[in-house]
């Protein structure tokens, strides 16, 4: 049929297809650049000029059955990200179905036990980080407040599998579901469990090789009113592998977080040990591949771009930390509220490394639980304080105090410690009913490193399509007079309910690009990108 | 040929007329994924409820600027929005645990009176094809999604309570 084969042209046929396909929906985005060659910023000769990212996810849910498929495209991939990305696939693919409490994943599935110490599986897009899995995974309500899950399979290693099998089942029971004098209690328990294998065939011709390798952990969660406790502790079994420079130490982790909250105010307070624990499936594996677990750093996710040049990753071979959290409400109608109130959030943390003793044996070291290393990893204190002026202006200052280890967080010898002072400060401003102004300006000072920068932005919106931006960040304070480069950089953007089309054109500074504690080394760029996103 | 184009005509009347007649089947419900509550235990999303009432339901995180606007902005006009339609907010959080420990104090700092939840892994925002965030669904009274938007700019949350107060009278927002 004619109508058919041009849909567009008769929209009854469309509305007909798509009552039939209601059960569908999917995602996409694509994300494109053209690189310039530019030996000042250090940008290198791509030679195929323009390369694109993409992918296209699809989802069908019909009452308890769901099954979803992901087209990836690397032509070839951007800067930045692993090479071995190369080529198109339809790599994810799973089917799920839940009955009788029972739910079977057949296929590819993201899973996180309790807080993630020693398994979580999960994608981020815009890291190319993507350890999904592929296999059989269960999970199961015998009774209210009791989960169970279970799951053999392998791991993704970008086009490919790594070579072990991992094995997990993790546990669960909700203490006021369960137990008859604490159901209705203000106060909420949660016990949880979890337990990982992995399998790999030892193929050293000198050392030998665990095979198999288990971690185990337990958790607690305890709520009531405004506070609560979180907590998980891990234990990995000897696992010599390239990141622990094969060594048979056990691994530990543990991870504390408590929370009291009342309308107005909130206090965060976390802890963190880790030893050995980076965890994989692959025991020559390294940076962001075929990991197991996630070691979530405790520093303020930072989100102002000078505060994103030194950002602190995870140390999973060893470190301990604490970070403290703050935000308070200063009412309205109080000296310090003003007429519309103020908000202040304040966050410090401090890491270091643990305290170890050489062994010269094939443990490596020993090292005691309770004492801290000497090695200052990173400190952060952030002063944020968010003030509405008016009906259409507000206005948020920062002051951001960083200690920085270069050679622990990036690797490298002998570029030692930065020490950096930030001043932001960032005006919203409502013109009308559709027009609206966002300016930042940043500095940040410091001795060490390429030294003092400034950053200055101005952001357009009109809404509800249009958004408009521009920054420049400069290295005015660089030691090397050459170096001092204006990064500029202007982007346009058009949203449409959910679709967002953005073409930016500018230079982007070498560095590392961070989610949730994971990082990429990301290489200076200049040209002209295009970012489209949608979804159905 | 003739033939062919009576029976396009036919097809475009006769889907007008289903779609008309069977509009809400048309829509697409959420799906039922476990997340967490902000008390640590689970919560299933086939269990939002409004009575009824239509319900915003907005993926965002500590970490996204853009989502904190349009929080803070409901945030200024939600008292008004919840008596004129009877309005609920959901606020989902995708942050994991890295962040998530900051979600509570941050709505309480706020001064938030949303409904909040925890996506730690991302299951929800994955079945509900969510890329980025801030990205806002508005479901009817059937809890099926009539709208969704992604990004913020200031001003766009007058067009989702225009949105809310046709939902809110039992009609369907045009796109």
């Amino acid at each position: 049929m004619l109508c058919i084969a041009a849909g567009i042209l008769c929209p009854g046929t469309v509305l007909l297809a798509q009552q039939g396909i209601s059960g569908i929906h999917g995602s996409f985005q694509m994300d494109v650049q053209q690189y310039t060659e530019d030996s000042v910023i250090g940008a290198p000769e791509v030679p195929e000029q323009v390369l694109a990212n993409s992918f296209l996810n699809l989802t069908y849910s019909s009452g308890k059955f769901s099954a979803g498929l992901r087209y990836e495209s690397f032509l070839n991939a951007l800067q930045g990200f692993d090479q071995r990305y190369e080529g198109n696939y339809f790599l994810f693919r799973y089917v799920t179905y839940n009955n009788d409490g029972l739910e079977v994943t057949a296929g590819n599935f993201y899973e996180q036990f309790g807080y993630g110490l020693i398994f979580r599986s999960y994608q981020e897009w815009g890291l190319g980080y993507d350890n999904a899995m592929d296999g059989v995974r269960l999970r199961y309500e015998p009774a209210p407040g009791v989960m169970v899950k279970g799951f053999i399979a392998k791991q993704r290693s970008f086009f490919d599998y790594g070579p072990g099998i991992v094995r997990g089942i993790d546990g669960e029971i909700r203490l006021n579901d369960l137990i008859r004098p604490m159901t209705g209690k203000k106060t909420n328990v949660t016990l949880g469990g979890s337990f990982i294998s992995k399998y790999q065939s030892d193929d050293d011709p000198l050392l030998k090789l665990p095979e198999n390798v288990a971690a185990y952990a337990g958790r607690l969660d305890v709520a009531r009113g405004g506070f609560s406790f979180g907590g998980e502790y891990a234990y990995k079994m000897n696992d010599p592998s390239t990141v622990n420079n094969l060594i048979y130490k056990e691994g530990q982790a543990l991870f504390l977080t408590t929370t009291y909250t009342k309308k107005g105010y909130g206090v965060t307070l976390r802890t963190k040990r880790l030893d050995n624990m980076d965890f994989r499936s692959d025991r020559t594996a390294i940076v962001n591949n075929l990991n197991l677990n996630f070691l979530p750093a405790i520093a303020k996710s930072q989100t102002y771009r000078l505060a994103t040049i030194y950002p602190y990753a995870t140390q999973p071979n060893g470190e301990a930390g604490v970070q403290a959290d703050v935000f308070y409400r200063f009412k309205p109608k109080t000296k310090l509220g003003g007429k519309y109130g103020t908000n202040v959030a304040l966050s410090v943390s401090g890491i270091n490394s643990i305290d170890t003793v050489r062994t010269g044996d094939e443990y490596g070291y020993t090292s005691d639980f309770f004492s801290i290393g000497d090695v200052a990893f990173f400190r952060d204190v952030n002063v944020e304080v968010n003030k509405k002026i008016n009906k259409n202006l507000k206005l948020i200052l920062t002051y951001i105090n960083q200690v920085y280890n270069i050679d622990v967080g990036q690797g490298l010898v002998g570029k030692g410690t930065v020490y950096a002072d930030l001043g932001i400060a960032e005006i919203q401003y409502k013109i009308n009913r559709r027009h609206s102004l966002r300016m930042e300006v940043q500095g940040m000072f410091t001795e060490q490193d390429m030294g003092d920068w400034a950053m200055a932005l101005v952001e357009y919106t009109i809404s509800p399509h249009w958004f408009l931006a521009v920054f420049d960040e400069y290295n005015y304070g660089n030691k090397d007079e050459d170096l001092r480069i204006h990064y500029y950089s202007a982007s346009i953007g058009y949203t449409r309910n959910v679709t967002r089309i953005a073409l930016g054109y500018g230079k982007q500074r070498e560095g590392l690009l961070c989610v949730g504690g994971v990082c990429r080394q990301v290489p200076a760029s200049n040209g002209l990108s295009l970012s489209v996103s949608s979804s159905f | 040929m003739k033939k062919t184009v009576f029976g396009s005509v036919f097809l475009f009347l006769f889907s007008i007329a289903l779609d008309a007649g069977a509009q809400d089947k048309s829509l697409p419900t959420i799906p039922g994924v476990n997340v967490k509550s902000m008390d640590g235990s689970s919560f299933n999303t086939e269990d939002l409820e409004n009575d009824g009432k239509p319900i915003i339901l907005s993926f965002w995180a500590t970490w996204c600027k853009p989502c904190i606007l349009e929080l803070n902005a409901i945030a200024d006009v939600y008292t008004d929005w919840q008596e004129e339609t009877g309005v609920k907010l959901v606020a989902m959080s995708i942050d994991d645990t890295r962040t998530s420990s900051m979600v509570g104090p941050m709505v309480n700092g706020k001064g938030w009176d949303y409904e909040v939840y925890l996506d730690p892994n991302g299951d929800f925002k994955r079945a509900m094809n969510v890329n980025l965030v801030p990205h806002t669904f508005l479901l009817n009274g059937n809890k099926q999604i009539v709208s969704q938007h992604t990004t913020f700019a200031p001003g766009d949350e007058e067009d989702l309570f225009e949105k809310v107060k046709k939902v809110a009278g039992g009609g369907t927002p045009q796109e």
